[in-house]
């Protein structure tokens, strides 16, 4: 699959923090108790990479919400996970600084497609055109 | 037996260079063990108490021949230990002492290499493959459609199902397909890679349950509504461990067409709020039994949302429902012999029916099929001198060779740990007898008390507390009498090495649990546990004997345990109870008594 997931450097991150339209969303918060009106980015955390809590975050916020905007990865992100991240809907995440991004784009060209659907295409492969 | 598309062998092939890639870098590296540890987890990958241990998948135990030949090249290539590894593991193991048997040899452990074992969750498992080889069985597997993919980790693991799937009298509808559809579903989910801890699914589509379905994450039985439509009755939050827990019914009945959109919500609920705080608390059956109702309607909830409003994306349709379940057909099996072969034949029958150890075998090995011309026949691999559940090279090669000439080249991994045979003609079943009486897996022992359940044990695993192997063995060697055995009956004897309860011993009618005190091996025994079968009634826990036992004294406690079955039980009919059904009948109590009797005199005194 093709890479559409932008991986941003720590410090690119932290010069752009102070944008008025970032919500931040806690690792514990329910995203379908919030108002994504007028949000630009959406913050989702990863306190350890074993923490798949924010994948159903992302999920839930583009398919239930159909939210638009840039959903970023931020914490304990490596270059593993890159790929589920993109398919639950990341747009962008925070290579942890000591990461090699010429390591990443081998994973995403690894699996052309996968059996489920996801959050960047919604069908499974049985329902995808042959 | 599954038919692997061209998707499906690629996608396993690029599964195995995606794991070198991650080993590569490990070694590198660029990517530290911590980082590598839940990668090479989800690839079946421990590293245990020696050496690493891979785990096979064996999808809903279906197994070909050449995938049986395959693990024997593996056992016989890959399994082997460098000679000062080996010796330094047997020294530390024979530090641990000896189990005594009343009249027999003491059991000390000698740690075998070159084979498989058998799982309880019908898994392969090879305990001395170096990890510097990984990647090259990955890709050896991968060229016979078989892998390690979430055969651990916090991760969907690999789908269970009845050994009788798809063959069984009793069958409502084959479970097969959905275990299929569940596996491709769950194979790298991305949402569900993370979960706070491992999610086990097993699917049961006969009248009797076969799969433990009670003990599971999320187990399903398939059933009719009065309308007669297909579809699932669900249970959530069943589990072994630390708080063995039976599953809660969440719907009575689900179309089968919902199920990836319903066990989806019911996986992203967890997700979301599964403890991730306590290791010994992030199961699911922890959040269904906090959250009880609340959980239910949350699941509920969600599934509305997945249907109305995601629009059900994950709906089984018709026509993937027919292209799986068309790889499921029954095989022709006819057999019409003629001049030297029926001469040949009659002199092998003749011979098979001389020998009483034919019927035995006919009695315990052999189960009814739904084609009435076929049978299933179990070959047993529990037998003294080997663990329960190993084979090496050979016995897979052997086993790989029974399979083609009898049963159309497919074997069965079985929960109880043995293979079994499911498209055997009933005109074949003397010859099946004489080959595998020849290689030593035809024990007439299915279902009684040495067809026991044990998992590796504190030999390999490093999360054991104690031994399992030793005590099996001992168990093994006391209880050699055929007559004694038969007269016992059937029995589910499971022994694990810790909590974790991989041998399952909360459903044994007789349990073992190795725990640990001050550093050295005790063993805890329950009774009246169950999994759910028709033999074991409704599945519940074993309940507690007393203070744990030592080593030494644990056959002890069996044989005053059967010596109280043995004194209780009645007879119904000209039948004699069962172990379990005169433990139901007069209560635990007796055997209790008879079991904390059986205690060394000298660890009273002390």
């Amino acid at each position: 699959m093709d890479q559409n997931i932008r991986i941003i450097a720590a410090d690119a991150h932290a010069a752009q923090a102070q944008g008025a339209n970032v919500l931040q969303l806690a690792n514990d918060a329910d995203p379908l108790a919030i108002s994504v009106e007028g949000v630009d980015r959406i913050e989702l955390h990863f306190p350890k990479f074993t923490d798949g809590r924010a994948y159903s975050q992302a999920m839930l916020l583009r398919r239930r919400l159909a939210f638009r905007g840039d959903i970023r990865a931020t914490g304990d992100v490596l270059i593993d996970q890159l790929v589920q991240m993109q398919r639950t809907g990341f747009s962008s995440a925070v290579l942890r600084a000591d990461k090699d991004v010429a390591e990443a784009k081998r994973q995403f060209e690894r699996f052309p497609e996968y059996y489920q659907g996801d959050a960047v295409n919604a069908h499974p492969l049985f329902k995808r055109a042959a | 037996m599954y038919q692997y598309t061209d998707f499906d062998k690629q996608f396993v092939r690029n599964r195995a260079a995606q794991y070198r890639d991650q080993l590569e870098r490990n070694l590198a590296g660029t990517l530290s063990d911590d980082e590598f540890r839940p990668l090479r987890l989800q690839n079946g990958w421990y590293i245990q108490r020696y050496a690493p241990m891979l785990r096979i998948a064996v999808p809903y135990g279906e197994i070909s021949s050449t995938q049986l030949r395959v693990l024997a090249k593996i056992a016989r290539e890959y399994d082997q230990p460098d000679a000062q590894l080996l010796r330094e593991a047997q020294e530390k193991q024979w530090a641990l002492g000896e189990v005594p048997v009343r009249g027999g040899t003491p059991v000390a452990t000698n740690l075998k290499y070159g084979y498989g074992h058998f799982s309880t969750r019908t898994n392969v498992q090879f305990n001395w493959i170096p990890l510097v080889k990984s990647a090259d069985v990955m890709e050896l597997l991968a060229s016979v459609n078989m892998h390690g993919i979430q055969t651990s980790g916090n991760c969907i693991r690999n789908i269970t199902s009845d050994e009788l799937a798809g063959i069984a009298p009793d069958e409502i509808a084959d479970p097969r397909p959905f275990c299929e559809i569940l596996r491709q579903w769950s194979t790298l989910h991305p949402e569900f890679a993370f979960l706070p801890r491992k999610f086990k699914i097993a699917v049961n589509g006969a009248r009797e349950d076969r799969a433990a379905i009670g003990w599971y994450d999320i187990g399903l039985q398939l059933l009719r509504n009065e309308a007669g439509e297909l579809g699932f009755r669900v249970q959530v939050g069943g589990g072994m461990g630390r708080t063995p827990i039976i599953g809660t019914v969440v719907r009575e009945f689900l179309p089968w067409n919902q199920l990836l959109n319903y066990v989806e919500a019911v996986i992203r609920v967890y997700n979301s709020y599964g403890r991730r705080d306590n290791v010994w608390k992030a199961r699911i059956k922890i959040l269904v039994k906090a959250e009880g109702q609340r959980y239910i309607d949350q699941v509920e909830a969600e599934f509305k949302s997945i249907v109305e409003i995601d629009g059900a994306p994950h709906t089984i349709t018709q026509a993937e429902f027919d292209r799986v379940a068309a790889s499921f057909v029954a095989p022709v099996q006819k057999r019409e012999r003629s001049g030297v072969d029926a001469r040949l034949h009659e002199i092998v029958r003749a011979d098979a029916e001389a020998d009483p150890a034919y019927d035995r075998w006919l009695v315990r090995n052999v189960a009814g099929h739904k084609n009435p011309e076929l049978r299933a026949v179990t070959l047993s691999f529990k037998r003294l001198g080997q663990a329960p559940g190993d084979a090496n090279a050979e016995q897979l090669d052997i086993a790989a060779q029974l399979a083609d000439r009898f049963s159309a080249g497919e074997a069965r991994v079985t929960h109880e740990q043995n293979l079994l045979l499911p498209w055997v003609h009933q005109d074949d079943l003397p010859e099946l007898w004489a080959a595998a009486r020849k290689a030593g897996l035809a024990k007439p022992n299915i279902g009684l008390l040495t067809d026991m359940i044990a998992c590796p044990g504190g030999d390999f695993c490093s999360l054991a507390n104690a031994r399992s192997l030793p005590i099996a063995e001992a168990i093994t060697q006391r209880y050699q009498d055929l007559d004694e055995l038969y007269d016992i009956g059937e029995i589910d004897l499971n022994i694990s090495g810790c909590i974790n309860s991989c041998g399952h011993h909360h459903a044994g009618h007789i349990g073992i649990l190795g725990v640990d005190k001050d550093g050295k091996e005790w063993y805890q025994v329950t009774l009246g546990g169950s999994n759910g079968s028709n033999l074991s009634g409704t599945a519940t826990p074993g309940k507690v004997v007393g203070p744990s036992f030592s080593a030494a004294e644990v056959p002890e406690v069996i044989e005053a345990v059967l010596d109280t079955y043995r004194q209780q039980r009645q007879s119904v009919d000209g039948k004699t109870e069962t172990f379990i059904a005169t433990l139901k009948r007069v209560g635990i109590e007796p055997f209790k008594a008879a079991a904390n009797a059986a205690r060394f005199a000298e660890k009273e005194v002390a």
